[in-house]
């Protein structure tokens, strides 16, 4: 076995050359590179988990902003619907007001027609009987000759208008 | 067992001082790639991108791997070992696999593992046990002594017990290094011995070829990919070992 037979030739130049080369190793990889490897490592995970609490912070706003317009929403559509009740209520009161004032002046337009018909008839009777008053003296003047008085004539008409 | 064979390449008469040779050997020479590997590969992953490429994805495993394994077995005090831990285990996995790289079929290039020689293990492992000392001794004083002390024991129990746990902390270098050496040299004779029967095999005619070389031949190839997990696997024992020993020191109980 060469490991025992020239330990005593080679055991000086193996520890030295170990440890020159693995000292090196140590120096320059170990001390020098490992810990920045390390900090990379390190860098990118402090970025990752940095950028997914961004992201569930900007999640958890949007989340919270949806529910403060949905609410706002909610309110609005609220407040609208109020706004159309009162609005309807308003017309309807108008339309109902409106329709009794129309109500009474077209009572009113027919209490003054019924009353000037009433009138026309009465003033028409009367010019009737005028009529028929002068007809007759016309009547009795071509017949029988003789000038009758109007009173008398007039007389004589609602007399017989009166009978029927 | 040619394949253990350290042989000087340059300066064979190069000391230290007086009686310390410091030849420059195939062994130093496959440490020294095992080095530039490592340091390539990490370097590869050095570009910090925010969305990492796939060389960058590799080491990041990597790092992360021996970041977790330290976090989990020490703590968060484990962090400042992450150098050390990675460096060892870098540096013990790439040495495993590249004794596996089958250079030898280009003629005169033979790989050495340098992990199959207790003297390059028992260095890790020294340095290893080294550090559990110094921590301990440096963050807990003389207290530290109490790892060997049971708590809520009898004394009568306590002092043998103590004197186990003395032993068993002191064996702890010694299994480090030759868990590793043992297992990079076990496979490595383990594949010289079923290539020698596949060549013998092949030689003696072509019933035993067919008998002897062909199922050696197969058994080669799945103990091939057998050694790879293994050279993974120590890689992992090393290092685990290790944090589990700092951990020891680290928080003593």
């Amino acid at each position: 076995m060469p490991q025992i037979e020239q330990i005593a030739a080679t055991l000086s130049s193996q520890v030295f050359w170990l440890l020159v080369f693995f000292g090196l190793t140590f120096v320059f990889v170990g001390l020098g590179m490992v810990p920045k490897i390390l900090g990379t490592v390190e860098m990118r995970d402090q970025q990752i988990a940095g950028d997914l609490a961004a992201a569930q912070a900007a999640r958890d706003a949007a989340d919270s902003e949806e529910e403060a317009w949905r609410k706002r929403e909610n309110a609005n559509r609220a407040a609208a619907q109020g706004v159309i009740g009162e609005a309807k209520a308003v017309a309807a009161t108008t339309s109902a007001s409106k329709l009794a004032e129309a109500q009474g002046r077209l009572d009113a337009r027919l209490v003054e027609a019924e009353a000037a018909i009433a009138t026309a008839r009465a003033n028409a009777m009367a010019e009737i009987e005028a009529v028929a008053a002068d007809a007759t003296r016309d009547i009795v003047a071509r017949v029988a000759g003789v000038e009758v008085e109007p009173a008398a004539a007039e007389a004589a008409v609602k007399e017989v208008m009166a009978h029927g | 067992m040619k394949q253990f064979t350290i042989e000087p390449l340059l300066g064979s008469e190069w000391q230290l001082s007086d009686g310390i040779n410091i030849a420059f050997t195939n062994s130093a020479l496959w440490m020294a790639i095992t080095a530039v590997l490592v340091w390539v590969f990490v370097a590869g992953g050095m570009k910090r991108a925010l969305v990492p490429g796939r060389w960058q994805m590799a080491v990041e495993t990597m790092t992360g791997f021996i970041d977790d394994l330290l976090e989990a077995n020490v703590g968060k005090a484990g962090r400042k070992y992450v150098p050390y831990i990675f460096t060892l285990f870098m540096f013990i996995l790439f040495g495993n696999l590249l004794g596996l790289v089958p250079l030898g079929l280009i003629p005169g290039v033979h790989a050495f593992t340098f992990t199959s020689h207790f003297t390059a293990t028992g260095v890790l492992a020294i340095m290893s046990f080294s550090i559990v000392l110094i921590v301990g001794f440096w963050k807990h004083g003389l207290h530290f002594f109490s790892l060997f002390w049971p708590s809520n024991t009898p004394a009568f129990l306590a002092l043998p017990i103590s004197l186990i746990e003395l032993v068993s902390f002191m064996v702890r270098p010694f299994s480090l290094a030759l868990r590793l050496f043992v297992a990079m040299m076990a496979g490595h004779v383990l594949l010289k011995v079923l290539a020698s029967f596949v060549i013998a095999g092949g030689s003696g005619g072509i019933g035993t070829g067919v008998l002897v070389g062909v199922p050696s031949f197969i058994l080669m190839v799945a103990i091939s990919a057998l050694e790879i997990l293994v050279a993974g696997i120590q890689a992992y024992v090393f290092a685990l070992l290790t944090s589990l020993y700092i951990n020891d020191a680290e928080n003593l109980h």
